[in-house]
């Protein structure tokens, strides 16, 4: 069914709602790139006009992918919950937008599994940078493993030690520079550069080893492939998440190698072995947009609801983190800081009405327009919002991977200039070693020695001072 | 301790163990100014990277006095800042240049080499010669046919389907420059793949990585290559498939660090 909307004498007209969504959807490189982002600055707002007209009953009623040709589609369809939905049936997505800015949190969390990825998507297109984030920080998404994170007035920090040789002592090194920055509550999360069992075997006991000495009540993960990982848990090696990149369509899934039967098994399995202390919130999700039309496997529809379907791929596993890694695909999908910013913000708004947890990698690669100044940026629009953790790179430069993120300072920054603390448990943790004073601000003399005596692997090395 | 009894800050002996930048020290919560400018001075140089364009007619000459005969082409991205937007117009030749390589009477040959400038035209300016020099008595042992060299412009890894194709070449070698890091602006990657022809997938090439001075030397990566081609000539494919199996090859020799890096299409 086409869509029309008049502007004066043109007459805009929109082939269906796949067309609708993409030309509402604010410009970015990606949609152009797949041919259909608006083709005028007005066409844009003709079509946010008309969308905002588009009852949520409609948006639900006609799936953008066929329910037949899609699995993701089917499992958006058959999770939904009627009874949440109910409650903002009669709305229009720009009736839903004014609900949104004057609904309670209580009321976000009710209807949250009444929301479908388009219908979040959807409203994100006619909202402001400034909507995405007063709503979203109402949004209340809590999850926990061996810490609490999401509450309100918290921000959590995922460290990211990567090394381009995995090797254990430079691991390790990076390990301990980000807890003496307060540092590792989300997670404890390393990118290997080898995917090969065996080398997953050595950082699952580095990991393991070094949490349990120095007690640190936090999780680890190796972001591996699922079914590494799966293979590592059968070894029975201690695994505490199981972390996979996921996107918002089958194909673009199975063109990361991903089912979702597997995930689902992968997901048994990590319960099964219930190393959570505090919580079984025990997978790790990784997603960003144009992902899906980097496969091909696109639909015609926009990257950002396709971002948004990743988030249902992801809701119904109870995740204990997911993260947009906003800029790290590359100028055509997202060209420029604008547009990476707004990525970021629409991510974490619409992960978060859907009840996931997210977090966002605020990062850019060295072909795209953006520099630090844009991160600093989105860093703190995401403080502002409630955005449950970031990334600590070691000086934002990963190494690895070769794009730059947050650091260990910018978090230091974000929590000075917006009060934003710890996960609890970590917090407590801190202030016991000596690091943090009660409130969590940094100790000038922390204590250093003791971290490195205690990391294993460092002592035969004569660095254990 | 070190040997004259002062105590060495800790950080400094943890941050010899990795290049990740570590034991930063900070000012408040904010970094201490020589690293805001360090960090600034690295991203200005992969912006440059990035952004310079290939000097092809340096590039052409250095090849050719390697004794390789020599042909120009560009892909159908006509600038940077398209090229950075539209990956598929740096994947495709211009209509120049398809042309141009239609009308040459091509004899069939085993190995089609393209360098193209990719995300930082530097790598192809300061190690592309130098690596094909390092190449050249492989090629010479194996006895492979050769195409001229092409030297592409605005190209990505998939320009060489087209050209090996068009060339009638078994196999072709792209030696493009990579996504610079913000420590390695001047990275070589080169591309192997069976058969070139347009709509080759990824997963049907075979990639070494980080070819630049502090990281994989020209040597080895020649050594590599030839590894990899004279496999893929026997078993007649490139791709997942194809295994790099150079390793105990290699152990003789002195071996540097050999870090994989991102690869780009």
């Amino acid at each position: 069914m086409a869509y029309r909307h008049v502007v004066g004498p043109r007459t805009h007209v929109f082939a269906d709602l796949p067309a609708l969504m993409a030309k509402a959807t604010p410009v970015r490189s990606g949609d152009r790139l797949a041919g259909i982002a608006a083709e005028s600055a007005e066409e844009a707002m003709a079509a946010r006009w008309c969308l905002a007209e588009v009852p949520l009953s409609e948006i639900l009623a006609r799936p953008l992918i066929p329910y037949e040709d899609d699995d993701v589609t089917r499992l958006i369809l058959d999770t939904h919950d009627a009874g949440a939905f109910a409650e903002i049936a009669h709305l229009t997505v720009g009736d839903f937008r004014e609900f949104l800015l004057t609904a309670s949190p209580e009321t976000l969390t009710r209807i949250a599994p009444g929301i479908t990825p388009e219908i979040a998507a959807a409203v994100s297109k006619i909202m402001r940078n400034q909507d995405l984030i007063l709503v979203a920080r109402k949004c209340r998404v809590v999850t926990r493993f061996r810490n609490t994170i999401g509450l309100p007035g918290r921000l959590a920090v995922r460290l990211q030690p990567n090394h381009p040789t995995d090797d254990a002592a430079g691991i390790t090194a990076s390990i301990l520079d980000g807890l003496s920055y307060g540092c590792g509550d989300a997670v404890i999360g390393l990118n290997p550069a080898s995917d090969s069992v065996s080398t997953l075997s050595g950082l699952l006991h580095l990991f393991d080893d070094l949490i349990r000495r120095l007690e640190i009540p936090t999780q680890g993960c190796i972001l591996t492939h699922v079914t590494t990982t799966l293979e590592a848990m059968n070894r029975g090696l201690p695994v505490d998440l199981v972390f996979q990149s996921i996107a918002g369509t089958q194909g673009a899934n199975a063109s990361f190698g991903v089912t979702l039967p597997i995930l689902k098994e992968a997901h048994e399995a990590a319960l099964a072995l219930k190393r959570g202390t505090v919580g079984d919130n025990c997978m790790y999700f990784e997603t960003g947009q144009g992902s899906a039309l980097s496969a091909g496997q696109h639909h015609g529809i926009d990257q950002q609801t396709l971002e948004a379907r990743a988030y249902a791929v992801a809701r119904p596993f109870r995740p204990l983190l997911v993260n947009t890694v906003v800029g790290f695909i590359g100028p055509e999908y997202l060209y420029d800081g604008k547009e990476i910013i707004r990525a970021g913000l629409e991510d974490h708004f619409c992960g978060k009405l859907m009840g996931v947890p997210l977090g966002c990698d605020v990062c850019y690669t060295n072909h795209a327009e953006a520099d630090q100044n844009d991160m600093d940026t989105l860093l703190t629009l995401l403080g502002a919002a409630g955005c449950n953790f970031i990334m600590g790179v070691p000086g934002a430069d990963d190494v690895m991977l070769n794009y730059q993120s947050t650091s260990f300072h910018d978090s230091l920054y974000l929590r000075e200039v917006l009060g934003l603390k710890r996960a609890p448990e970590f917090e407590a943790w801190l202030a016991q070693i000596g690091l943090t004073d009660a409130a969590g601000a940094l100790l000038p003399d922390g204590p250093s020695a003791r971290l490195i005596a205690a990391a294993p692997g460092l002592s035969d090395r004569g660095l254990a001072a | 301790m070190s040997g004259d009894g002062t105590q060495e800050d800790p950080w400094a002996r943890l941050a010899r163990l990795t290049p990740a930048r570590i034991g930063l020290g900070r000012a408040g919560s904010g970094l201490p100014t020589r690293e805001v400018l360090r960090f600034g001075l690295a991203h200005a140089q992969a912006r440059d990277a990035v952004h310079t364009p290939l000097d092809g007619d340096a590039v052409t000459a250095e090849i050719a006095a390697l004794g390789f005969e020599t042909l120009a082409v560009a892909s159908a991205a006509p600038d940077r800042a398209t090229y950075l937007r539209r990956p598929d117009l740096g994947r495709a030749l211009s209509e120049a240049s398809r042309a141009a390589l239609g009308a040459r009477s091509n004899t069939s040959v085993d190995l089609a080499l393209v360098v193209a400038d990719g995300l930082s035209a530097r790598a192809v300016h300061e190690g592309a010669a130098g690596f094909l020099a390092a190449f050249r008595p492989h090629i010479a042992r194996a006895g492979w046919r050769l195409a001229p060299v092409v030297v592409a412009t605005q190209g990505r890894v998939a320009l060489g389907d087209g050209i090996g194709a068009a060339l009638k070449a078994r196999a072709a070698v792209v030696i493009i420059g990579e996504r610079p890091g913000l420590s390695s602006p001047d990275s070589l990657g080169l591309y192997l793949t069976f058969e070139p022809r347009v709509g080759r997938s990824d997963a049907e090439r075979n990639c070494i990585s980080n070819v630049r001075p502090a990281g994989l030397s020209h040597d080895i990566a020649a050594f590599k290559l030839d590894w990899l081609l004279t496999q893929a000539f026997a078993l007649g494919l490139s791709g997942v498939n194809l295994k790099d199996g150079s390793g105990p090859a290699l152990e003789a020799a002195p071996s540097p660090v050999m870090i994989e890096n991102g690869t780009q299409g």
